[in-house]
């Protein structure tokens, strides 16, 4: 299929998304009822859960295949075309994509792909910073929220669209902070049959980044895997596949501290989040089995549409333009 | 690239233990989250909120919903786990402390091959995440 048709298709996909919630509005009465999904919705107390689940597996799915964090696509999705408060949406991104990082991890860790002497020092700085986001965040408007987001959420597709990746970056010598820290290592790589030796530069470049990415994962309730892995790639110099795994593992520190912070602020309704940990969970699971057998970089092109949509959606959603 | 420096692959000790004890801990606490849902959902014990109540408030913010409920923020849940809505509440919790005791589980080897400096930050780690757990930061509410 070519690229133009891919677009195409993603296109009318999305456009058929936008038909399906305006259909849903209209059978419920009302084009924006000031609590759509209560009870006077028309829609059974369940519909919207098992809504949510089906929507959530089919992210998980799009997630893996795409190579994107599941809660990038979640709070955004889910907090522009679901009736729920953005406070509890966004406490509900930060435990799916904790659930998820728990889940990845023992296997990234005992192959040796994800690092901890890597990710202990960067999710210490993530972690507290994530903290202070949440504060923010949690003391904001929805539609401050939605705004903020909806802008971060195209700038996060632009840099998806423009960063580079580097599968071993050469790096010459590592700096004296990682070498202090003793921040490197070795991994198989299968692809080339051979151990592939890896350090580090620009440590601190890269730790005063993940201040501001943990702040913003607090803040919007996004995994943090879109920033995550360019600062650990491009800037600090871990080889691609370190990158993405150690990225993986350590949202799971991230997103601990700025859950915590949510959960303790009554921001966690189990009726929403854990129908969305078992469908992008689920979705994962069957994400990772049909990835053998498609083109990712088709799917990352939908999955960037959808991005833009929902990031179009928060930003008109916050203005108030396309309530 | 080729290994020059004749290390190994694979995960050190310390990182072995913390998968090992990472996987445990995550599979118990997903399969309470989904047994304690089960739970809810049928109304055993009986929930503080009804579930075909739920919608009324889910679309608050977050203040305004503690308020309708009467539902106080904090770890007062706890005192409430006799109701099924938030008994889901424990596993969850369990979840988000499931990095804390990874932490712990390897500060012994940290400590016994003297490697300081990450012994520290571990224990950093671990007093960043007691702290946003504990609930003395103020977490706003609008």
């Amino acid at each position: 299929m070519s690229k133009r048709t891919l677009l195409f298709v993603a296109v009318l996909l999305v456009l058929m998304a936008f038909f399906a919630v305006s259909v849903v509005q209209a059978a419920t009465g009302e084009a924006a009822p000031a609590n759509p999904g209560g009870a006077d919705s028309g829609l059974v107390w369940w519909a919207w859960p098992l809504i949510l689940l089906v929507v959530t597996f089919f992210l998980g799915i799009m997630a893996v295949l795409g190579g994107v964090g599941g809660a990038v696509l979640y709070t955004p999705i889910i907090g522009g075309f679901f009736p729920f408060g953005m406070d509890f949406v966004r406490g509900a991104g930060l435990l799916v994509a904790l659930a998820g990082s728990l889940a990845a991890g023992p296997g990234l860790l005992k192959k040796g792909l994800a690092d901890l002497r890597l990710a202990i020092p960067v999710a210490l700085i993530a972690s507290s910073a994530a903290i202070g986001g949440a504060m923010v965040g949690l003391a904001l408007s929805d539609a401050i929220i939605q705004t903020a987001m909806g802008g971060a959420i195209l700038a996060i597709v632009v840099i998806m669209l423009l960063a580079k990746k580097s599968e071993y970056p050469d790096i010459q010598q590592a700096d004296k902070l990682s070498t202090v820290l003793r921040i490197s290592g070795v991994y198989h790589e299968p692809s080339a049959d051979k151990d592939i030796d890896w350090k580090i530069h620009r440590t601190v470049h890269g730790l005063i980044l993940f201040v501001g990415i943990g702040f913003m994962a607090g803040m919007f309730g996004l995994g943090a895997g879109w920033a995550n892995v360019p600062v650990l790639n491009l800037v600090m110099g871990a080889p691609l596949k370190v990158s993405v795994a150690t990225s993986k593992f350590l949202l799971a520190t991230t997103d601990t501290s700025a859950a915590w912070m949510y959960m303790n602020a009554g921001a966690v309704i189990p009726m929403i989040v854990v129908p969305s940990i078992i469908g992008i969970m689920l979705g994962s699971l069957v994400g990772v089995r049909i990835l053998a057998r498609t083109k990712p970089s088709a799917v990352r092109v939908i999955v960037l549409v959808m991005l833009v949509f929902a990031g179009m959606r928060a930003l008109l959603k916050g203005l108030g333009i396309w309530k | 690239m080729e290994s020059k420096t004749g290390q190994s692959p694979g995960a050190s000790e310390e990182q072995k233990r913390y998968a090992a004890v990472l996987d445990i801990a995550m599979k118990i606490g997903l399969l309470a989250i989904v047994v304690t849902f089960v739970l809810y959902l049928i109304g055993f014990p009986k929930p503080h909120i009804p579930v075909e109540d739920v919608s009324q408030f889910w679309g608050m913010k977050v203040k305004d919903y503690l308020e309708a409920t009467n539902i106080e923020h904090g770890w007062t849940w706890v005192k409430e786990m006799g109701k099924s809505d938030f008994l889901t509440f424990g596993p969850i919790a369990f979840l988000a402390s499931v990095t804390v005791i990874c932490y712990l589980s390897i500060m012994p080897i940290l400590f016994k091959r003297k490697d300081a400096v990450f012994a520290v930050l571990a224990i950093c780690e671990v007093f960043i995440l007691v702290l946003a757990a504990s609930g003395v930061l103020p977490s706003g509410g609008h």
